[in-house]
């Protein structure tokens, strides 16, 4: 993952720009490439639910607000006790609610409150995650990242970062449920 | 393995006469002869029932979780690959050691009854087993088919011939060895194509799944007290999937239940009534987790950890399985 430094964030600049981008593009700009076509005359925007563990993720995203860091609205958090509380329905949960992409976030491996939590999780979402894989659904719309409280602006860059991905791919199709659909 | 049934009705009515063990669970003859079911018996006038033949797939460690809490000392038969979950069953203390008399039977390769249907042999009264050729009498004569031909699935890719855990043996240096297909071939193939095509692949397996939910009766680890998916709590108890979305979620949750338990006995696919190759997902979990955490095979012992339940501060990231991290 390219890493943004401090200065990049403060300048609003995407933290790599995303290939079919102009260098320059501000990050909540939307991009409209294939699977992402405008509906509606509406661009695509996704949803995008990221697990935030209480000590250091959730910390880290608060520090990004009151910091003033912008991230898309798309995000929506949900702070968890801890990473290792995740259990894969929920991710499979927030897919078939119409997710469009599932970022978890923890500690960093060795920081964990609960001294190894974030270990197990790690484990738990390699192997998910290649599962999901496996069944065809994008690789690219689940992700871990380990965030710490002190890390307000890799937070915002993260989940900028994220969301441009997930806006690149377009529609959660696979996974979603046509009962949940409004 | 014909050929030993009698030892094993010797042991049963010793063991059953002496009062070393309350039930004896093995197979029972069917109606027709390759249908032969699990089954318990309790005194030794039963015994002339008991049935081992190449039709005795099942995998009879699971039954063990029920009976061995209150009702007392079984004798089960167990083929060195059911020997697997029964350890994987103990190291998860759903069964008690120290209620089971496990009598390791040795195995010829168990049989699929579908296969010979789809040689055209119909009629089916009686089936020998003569070596490594099946001589089968019908109503339309004698047939004969080689054993190889004929194997389950799940026996073509043979964890091999060795009890992981008995206390007595029957049988057990007769077992005839087989050629062992690579098991993970298939999931190779399918890791191959593309998300689409795997996606394709997946929806026109998993669409036909009715919830029957014979796969998680007779998965041995599959043993919860309440399964999330009768719990009407969790929105997840539709016996019928409703969606799309159910069939995956069901088949992805409970490949992840099982991972790192799961030992490979394929009684899922055996089972399946839509013939969905279930052994797939739970191969691919294994065939994961041999990569990213080293070699292990659930049910080895019954003191190893599973890799879900430990750790190494040094694993590898979850999307370093292919890095596609900084490619985008
Ligand atoms: S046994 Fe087959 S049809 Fe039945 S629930 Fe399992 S996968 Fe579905
Ligand atoms: S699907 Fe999961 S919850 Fe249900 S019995 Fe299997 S392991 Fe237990």
């Amino acid at each position: 993952m390219p890493m943004s430094t401090e200065s990049q964030v403060q300048a609003n600049a995407p933290a790599k720009a995303p290939t079919n981008a102009p260098a320059n593009a501000p990050a909540n700009t939307l991009i409209n490439t294939p699977g992402n076509e405008e509906k509606d005359g509406k661009a695509f925007r996704p949803l995008i639910v990221s697990f935030c563990c209480n000590w250091c993720s959730y910390a880290g995203a608060d520090l990004a607000g009151s910091s003033r860091l912008t991230y898309p609205a798309d995000v929506k958090i949900i702070r968890v006790p801890c990473s290792c509380r995740i259990n894969p329905l929920f991710i499979l949960r927030a897919f078939q609610r119409g997710a469009d992409g599932v970022i978890v976030n923890g500690c960093h491996p060795g920081d964990c409150h609960y001294s190894t939590g974030n270990f197990y999780t790690r484990r738990r979402m390699a192997l998910l995650f290649s599962m999901l894989d496996f069944l065809g659904i994008e690789k690219e719309r689940t992700r871990v990242e380990w965030v710490s409280a002190a890390e307000g602006a890799r937070f915002a860059s993260v989940m900028r970062e994220f969301v441009e991905q997930i806006r690149r791919l377009g529609e959660n199709k696979k996974l979603g449920d046509i009962r949940c659909k409004e | 393995m014909q050929r030993i049934i009698g030892k094993m009705r010797e042991k049963a009515k010793e063991l059953l006469e002496a009062g070393t063990v309350d039930a004896v669970l093995g197979w029972k003859k069917g109606d027709f002869a390759y249908d032969p079911t699990p089954a318990f018996f309790y005194s030794t006038d039963e015994l002339d029932m008991l049935a081992y033949d190449g039709f005795c797939g099942s995998n009879l460690s699971k039954y063990l979780v029920e009976y061995g809490k209150e009702k007392g000392k079984v004798l089960v038969f167990l083929k060195p690959c059911d020997t697997y979950s029964l350890n994987q069953l103990v190291s998860e203390h759903r069964v008690d050691r120290e209620n089971v008399y496990v009598v390791g039977v040795g195995c010829d390769g168990m049989l699929d009854v579908q296969k010979l249907r789809d040689k055209g042999i119909a009629g089916i009264e009686e089936i020998e087993e003569a070596g490594e050729d099946l001589r089968i009498h019908t109503l339309y004569g004698l047939k004969t088919c080689p054993r190889d031909e004929a194997l389950l699935k799940k026996c073509q890719s043979c964890k091999g011939k060795e009890h992981k855990l008995f206390d007595d043996r029957i049988g057990a240096e007769e077992s005839r060895d087989i050629a062992n297909e690579d098991r993970f071939a298939e999931v190779a193939e399918l890791e191959k194509m593309s998300p689409e095509e795997r996606f394709a692949f997946w929806r026109a397996a998993l669409s036909s799944c009715i919830r029957c939910n014979a796969c998680r009766e007779a998965c041995p680890v599959c043993s919860c007290h309440t399964c999330i998916f009768d719990n009407a709590r969790s929105g997840v108890d539709a016996k019928a999937n409703a969606s799309e979305f159910e069939e995956n979620l069901f088949h992805i949750i409970r490949a992840f239940h099982v991972a790192g338990r799961c030992s490979d006995c394929g009684e899922c696919s055996r089972v399946c009534p839509q013939a969905i190759p279930l052994h797939l997902l739970n191969r691919k979990m294994i065939k994961d987790i041999q990569s990213f955490y080293g070699a292990f095979q659930a049910g080895d012992s019954a003191d190893q950890c599973s890799p879900l339940l430990s750790y190494s501060p040094d694993d590898i990231e979850p999307d370093a399985f292919d890095r596609w991290k900084g490619v985008m």
